[in-house]
């Protein structure tokens, strides 16, 4: 609190605040109040929320055996997981969020046995690419970074438990991935803060999140910053969110006592 | 397969020819903005580093904001919010208003989203750079310019190198979000070719390959860059960790 009562500090607050209250009085923001809009905003944080918590929790289910893989595989492994990383690492997500929503959507109708599937009427939607698309880019970064924490896990702790006649998935289990996790906790708190600003990408193939919502605004009401403001707003808030939530668990990590 | 890998031909049945211009307008803009981003970034890191506490703090707000809002939303807000102030600007000087051309905005808008990253990867090197050196320096009577260019910055140079290896990475593959904003750059004019022939698995995955052959002959510079840059330092002790 004290370094926020600098006199400099609190004219910039001022000059902020203030730039608040004339963004929010000389802007047009009656849409907020109109029911049509309210459902449509109140679905797209919904939306952006459930895709990046899946996306993130998929990726993430994806991303240790890449890691895994990479870090201590046989090379037929190994050598995939690394070809799968620097695709995913090396093109723009938007161009590979199209190519599945395109190329796949255009491949699918082709093929009678998926047409007839009772999975059709879901495939025919647009979300389950733009899941897709965020899962493995998620899983294509974080594998990296789950390489890097499985190759710092101390060897002398692995051959210790192998000594002791530890099996193989019980080492990994009890022993490479807590740490591994542990270790990752902070930089998975950044990568998912990315995640959540990669979101609105798949706002172009339809699907509509918060986002959408905000064009779609834009688009009724013929104006051009308030809903870009109010997104913002969203988007700062739901990053905050993240943020806390990592230093939650980050606190919870077991502390050596001796 | 066959009929389709013909689309890519660079004469005009094919969509070669159309890739490679939008690859080059693709390139200009990364090019740019991530030059615009250096500089910027210098700026900001000594700005953060020996400015005064107010410039520190109006630099914090813009690192803070520009790194935690979407690309997408800072572009939009960049683009039209810039175009319409310089045009405001220009009407109240007596100006005729100007329409800015695709690639200078491109390349202004994702220079300031690049600037705030070279910001902080550049103060970090910086500020890594040994405090003995720069002391020994100003104790010789070096001027400050000179205690820049010839200690801070070379030294700070292979420190900084891997970080800037991936906003480079980062800036390439920004250069997609122009599409959103309906600049004909590469994704955007793939996406047109493929949804023009229908062949959409042959341009996506060809634009994918030329993203991917960027990618790794940018890695490669930048691996080469650095071990020069380094080429000075003391040889990193074996075993240690």
């Amino acid at each position: 609190m004290k370094a926020l009562l600098q006199p400099h500090r609190i004219v910039m607050l001022l000059i902020a605040a203030g730039l608040v209250m004339w963004i929010c009085l000389a802007g047009r923001w009656d849409w907020l109040w109109e029911p049509k809009y309210q459902t449509l905003i109140l679905q797209g944080v919904w939306r952006t929320i459930w895709l990046l918590a899946l996306s993130v929790l998929i990726g993430f289910a994806l991303a240790v055996p890449l890691g895994l893989a990479q870090a201590s595989g046989p090379w037929y492994l190994a050598v995939p997981a690394r070809v799968f990383c620097t695709v995913i690492r090396g093109t723009p997500l938007l161009l590979q969020v199209w190519l599945l929503y395109y190329g796949l959507g255009s491949l699918f109708p082709g093929i009678p046995w998926i047409r007839e599937s009772d999975l059709w009427p879901i495939l025919r939607q647009a979300w389950p690419y733009a899941l897709l698309a965020l899962s493995l880019s998620y899983a294509g970064y974080e594998g990296e970074v789950m390489r890097g924490a499985f190759a710092s896990v101390p060897r002398g702790q692995i051959e210790a438990a192998r000594a002791m006649g530890m099996p193989r998935h019980k080492i990994l289990t009890r022993i490479s991935f807590p740490q591994a996790l542990q270790s990752v906790l902070p930089t998975l708190g950044g990568e998912t803060v990315l995640q959540l600003k990669a979101t609105p990408l798949v706002a172009t193939i339809t699907v509509l999140e918060i986002y959408a919502a905000s064009s779609r605004v834009r688009q009724d009401l013929l104006i051009t910053y308030e809903p870009l403001f109010f997104v913002a707003a969203v988007y700062l808030a739901l990053a905050g969110v993240i943020v806390l939530g990592f230093a939650w668990l980050e606190s919870r990590r077991p502390r050596r006592t001796a | 397969m066959e009929s389709t890998l013909g689309l890519l031909a660079l004469s005009p049945p094919g969509w070669g020819g159309t890739l490679l211009v939008a690859l080059w307008a693709s390139i200009r803009i990364a090019v740019g903005a991530f030059g615009i981003g250096l500089v910027i970034g210098l700026a900001g890191a000594y700005g953060k580093i020996y400015g005064g506490p107010i410039l520190r703090d109006c630099l914090g707000v813009y690192t803070t904001m520009v790194r935690a809002l979407p690309e997408l939303i800072l572009i939009l807000l960049l683009y039209f919010g810039l175009t319409d102030l310089m045009n405001r600007a220009l009407l109240v000087m007596g100006y005729e208003r100007i329409q800015i051309s695709g690639v200078v905005a491109g390349i202004i808008v994702l220079g300031v989203v690049q600037g705030a990253y070279a910001t902080e990867i550049l103060r970090g090197a910086i500020l890594a750079v040994p405090a003995g050196q720069i002391e020994a320096a100003k104790a010789m009577g070096m001027p400050a310019r000179k205690v820049a260019s010839r200690i801070t910055l070379p030294t700070m140079l292979g420190l900084a190198l891997p970080g800037l290896s991936n906003l480079w990475l980062i800036a390439t593959k920004d250069t997609a979000l122009m599409a959103i904003v309906g600049f004909n750059e590469l994704t955007l004019a793939t996406r047109q070719a493929a949804s023009t022939t229908k062949a959409f698995f042959t341009f996506f995955i060809a634009a994918g390959l030329i993203y991917l052959v960027i990618t790794l002959i940018s890695t490669w510079g930048f691996a080469r860059l650095e071990r020069w840059a380094r080429r000075g330092d003391p040889p990193r002790q074996a075993g240690g960790r």
